[in-house]
């Protein structure tokens, strides 16, 4: 096929999106609803009355169902990303991921969404093929391949899981780009910069800090350091906590057997979180079940204290980077805050001492949106990897892979081959022999991480060494030669000197899918059916129109509607109108812009609904009766982030 | 040890197939990139041999290369060339990482020049006691010393003793290694140009100068590393 655009994607924990190089400037690519945040929420609709297999839904329409149906959605997944089961039990503690009864040991842990079971690269790759969708329909025109950020401390196996997720979701990775080295790359679009950049990343679930030095357009990291287990998530963890606890002490209601409540409790927690960025005093005021009140005040001082362990974990990582670096605070030129969390005004002071920024004069950048700097430098990497442009040709990325990689030696110790903070690709070559006369085998176990002992580090692999001809031990030179690659992902080749055979690899990942789990997990392959692209376009359009009309007839019944003013009501009768009149016409942008003003009309309408519906859930109000009191208008202002159609 | 060829034998480019020297990473009639060179690591960075090197230009050098074989010039390009730009480039890492520090390159050039030299990195340096037998001659005495004192010291703190005395000792004691080792790093540096520009009788006076001198360094590092750790414990 043509080469078409390659995209930028930001997988994130919380959010994800999805941008592109307009001309010179990295720009992101709206969903239909108009949001540029496609939130990483996945959720599986009920079964259709007829049977079959449930309709998947993912962003906003999902996060609906974090509430009503908890049972059916999941939030957070990239927790779980290249994870093995006896890992995740702090993630099970904290978060909502119900595991399959039937896993098996080894396995690549499955979640439960209703009656179906996913493994967290195919939960991700629904997130990306939403994405991908969202630009297909920005376009017109299919898109295939993409950059994708991970968090720089991300190691082997959660690398890997986010390949396989594009692979799954029918894109091709051209590159797993570091999240914070991307942020860089957003802000370092002004080529003449020289200097050494920090890059402080606390987004939802990691915490990355990168430190860079610019020259003549050559981003090239020193070093970096992080935590994949550490963010935003945390502070509502414990926001939250702190409410279920006070709700069972005051009112002897205990929530948490309730997972609606406790999600919609969560989503009071966040709320709260968020304004205590602007605010001095943030309130909880909910009804209980019982019918009682909590009400609750949060000062900001009161917040900070809670929080200070959480971002007291970023100090060590931070100096760790700069010791590695070998630079002192006072050799960093420029700061660079990425990830919500760093709106929290704590994060901000903590930056600042790290780093004695106010004392030199200086203040951290903050001009671009932290949600969005991410996915804004993974555009301007994938415009490096297409080649072809003026604004990037310049520009090269040198990366570093975040941990060391060793083998197992004797007695258990690590032997390290390639240290952290190498330049990527960095490749090592170590030979090898046989113990026992007429081996022919050689196992060895690969593992990543600073620790001493290998039980410590992480388990990366065992390869075996098959076919080594038989000879006297410790005779036969097996040359091994490990390279990782410029994602970050670890290759192995080996060949038996002596006898000049390339010895046999068999490579068992300690953690994450084969191959063919890989391909037969690929979603719907007729996505990349081009030729009838553009049908498939129009069909969409349609589906999208009609779903917002029947939403938007049935509004008037609900009692948020009398909440909204006469012009307000006015102004969706006028967008339905315009709606009504195109929708049948050939012209699927037609279609599209007119959907996109109706929906935009409706949303302040959306908005009291969604309040209605954390109330309802709160106070315990039935499913049944909670979905009559939305009716379907609910999914009004987000109608068409569905990922299926029919 | 890296094996060094003779870079006037020709190889056949694999796009083309005609004949080039094998030190090219771009082919001279077809302009594909070509699989890493058998060259050693200044070769490939474009250096004579050397243990004085223009970190600058060493730099420089290393972007200017990037910039023409980094695999991301090659994202959309065919199997075999995005293949050779991912060998080409872990090669140039690798070259560029083991030159720009002083230790990795001065060992590096060593075992180049065919000097026997002790394991420095690569994970072989265990923790734990340093080897006795290795105890430079001119600081047995105070070795022996400092091995009591960090005994004692382990002592008192796993019965929750605080002695300032011995610790005082222990960090007027790592101070003292501390300097030793700057004036090892000092002592390299004049064999560094002793070795540039001295004839081969005056090269491999200082080499085994080097090989010494690392040993003791290696000594050195663990010794404050030890003390370091004591004290921090």
């Amino acid at each position: 096929m043509a080469e078409g655009r390659v995209v930028g994607i930001d997988l994130g924990t919380t959010n994800s999106l999805v941008a592109y190089m307009q001309g010179d400037t990295p720009v992101v690519i709206p969903g239909v609803d108009g949001s540029n945040l496609v939130p990483s929420v996945v959720a599986l609709d009920p079964v259709a009355a007829g049977g079959g297999r449930p309709t998947v839904t993912v962003g906003n329409t999902a996060r609906k169902a974090l509430i009503e149906t908890p049972e059916r959605a999941i939030y957070s997944v990239k927790r779980l990303m290249g994870r093995g089961l006896e890992e995740l039990e702090n993630e099970l503690k904290l978060f909502p991921f119900r595991l399959a009864e039937d896993m098996e040991a080894g396995e690549v842990p499955r979640i439960r969404l209703g009656e179906m079971h996913f493994t967290a690269p195919e939960i991700s790759a629904y997130i990306l093929r939403q994405l991908k969708r969202n630009a297909e329909r920005f376009f017109g025109a299919p898109v295939t391949q993409a950059v994708i950020t991970v968090p720089a401390y991300f190691n082997d196996a959660q690398r890997q899981a986010t390949k396989d997720a594009g692979r799954m979701a029918g894109l091709e990775v051209l590159r797993l780009v570091n999240e914070p080295t991307a942020a860089a790359l957003a802000y370092g679009l002004d080529r003449a910069k020289v200097g050494t950049i920090a890059v402080y990343d606390l987004g939802g679930g990691t915490f990355d800090i990168s430190i860079l030095k610019l020259r003549d357009g050559i981003f090239e990291v020193q070093s970096t350091n992080g935590d994949t287990h550490l963010g935003g998530d945390d502070i509502d963890n414990l926001l939250l906590a702190i409410a279920l606890d006070e709700i069972h002490a005051e009112h002897g209601v205990d929530l948490r057997s309730h997972p609606s409540a406790v999600q919609a409790l969560r989503k009071s927690a966040i709320d709260a979180k968020i304004n205590l960025s602007s605010q001095a005093v943030a309130r909880f005021d909910i009804e209980l079940p019982n019918g009682d009140r909590y009400q609750r005040e949060i000062p900001r001082e009161v917040f900070e204290v809670l929080i200070e362990p959480v971002l007291e974990r970023t100090v060590g990582p931070c100096k760790q980077a700069m010791a590695d670096a070998g630079i002192t605070p006072e050799q960093i030129d420029e700061v660079v805050l990425v990830g919500g969390s760093t709106r929290i005004p704590a994060v901000r002071r903590l930056v600042d001492s790290l780093f004695h920024l106010g004392e030199r004069g200086k203040k951290p950048h903050i001009e671009l949106n932290p949600d969005e700097v991410v996915a804004l430098g993974a555009a301007v990497q994938a415009d490096i990897l297409a080649g072809a442009s003026k604004t990037t040709e310049e520009m090269l990325l040198l990366d570093v892979t975040p941990l060391s990689l060793g083998i197992e030696a004797l007695g258990g110790t690590v032997a390290k081959i390639i240290q952290r903070n190498s330049t990527i690709p960095a490749s090592a070559t170590e030979h090898f022999t046989t113990g026992v006369d007429g081996q022919t085998n050689v196992a060895i176990h690969v593992v990543q991480g600073e620790r001493e002992l290998a039980a410590d580090c992480r388990s990366l692999a065992r390869f075996d060494l098959r076919n080594i001809p038989p000879m006297s031990a410790g005779l036969p030179r097996i040359e091994v030669k490990f390279l990782i690659d410029a994602d970050g992902i670890l290759k192995v080749t080996a060949r038996e000197q002596r006898s000049g055979q390339a010895a046999k690899i068999e490579v068992k990942p300690t953690y994450g899918l084969t191959d063919e789990q890989v391909e037969s997990m690929i979603l719907d392959s007729f996505d990349h059916a081009e030729d009838d692209f553009a049908k498939r376009l129009l069909i969409e359009a349609r589906n999208e129109a009609e779903t917002i009309l029947t939403a938007v007839e049935r509004a008037p019944r609900s009692p948020a509607w009398a909440q909204l003013t006469g012009e307000e009501q006015a102004a969706i009768a006028a967008a339905r109108d315009r709606l009504q009149s195109v929708k049948l016409g050939d012209d699927a942008k037609t279609i599209r812009d007119a959907t996109l003003a109706l929906d935009q009309a409706t949303r302040r309408f959306a908005e009291l609904m969604m309040e209605a519906a954390v109330s309802s859930a709160i106070t315990g109000k039935t499913m049944d009766t909670a979905d009559e009191d939305l009716g379907e208008a609910v999914t009004a202002p987000h109608p068409m982030a569905r990922a299926e159609f029919k | 040890m890296l094996k060094v060829i003779d870079s006037a034998v020709p190889v056949a480019c694999w796009a083309c197939s005609v004949a080039h020297n094998d030190s090219t990473l771009f082919c001279p009639h077809c302009s594909k990139i070509q699989p890493p060179p058998e060259s050693d690591y200044f070769q490939v960075l474009g250096l004579q041999r050397g243990f004085q090197v223009d970190l600058d230009a060493l730099e420089r050098e290393f972007h200017r290369l990037s910039r023409k074989v980094h695999p991301d010039r090659f994202a959309r390009a065919d199997e075999n060339e995005r293949q050779w730009s991912l060998a080409d480039t872990a090669l140039l890492n690798d070259a560029y990482r083991t030159l720009k520090d002083p230790l990795f390159r001065t060992e590096y050039l060593l075992k180049l020049e065919g000097a026997e030299i002790g394991e420095e990195h690569a994970g072989k340096d265990r923790k734990g006691q340093s080897d006795p037998s290795r105890v430079p001659a001119d600081l047995l005495e105070e070795v022996f010393e400092l091995n009591m004192q960090l005994e004692e010291m382990r002592m008192a703190r796993s019965t929750g003793e605080i002695d300032s005395v011995l610790e005082n000792g222990l960090v007027l004691a790592k101070k003292k290694f501390e300097s030793l080792l700057a004036a090892v790093d000092l002592d390299l540096r004049t064999e560094w140009k002793a070795w540039d520009t001295g004839d081969a009788a005056a090269r491999k006076t200082s080499e085994k100068s080097m090989v010494a001198l690392l040993d003791r360094r290696r000594y050195l590092r663990n010794l404050v590393r030890d003390v370091t750790e004591t004290l921090g414990a």
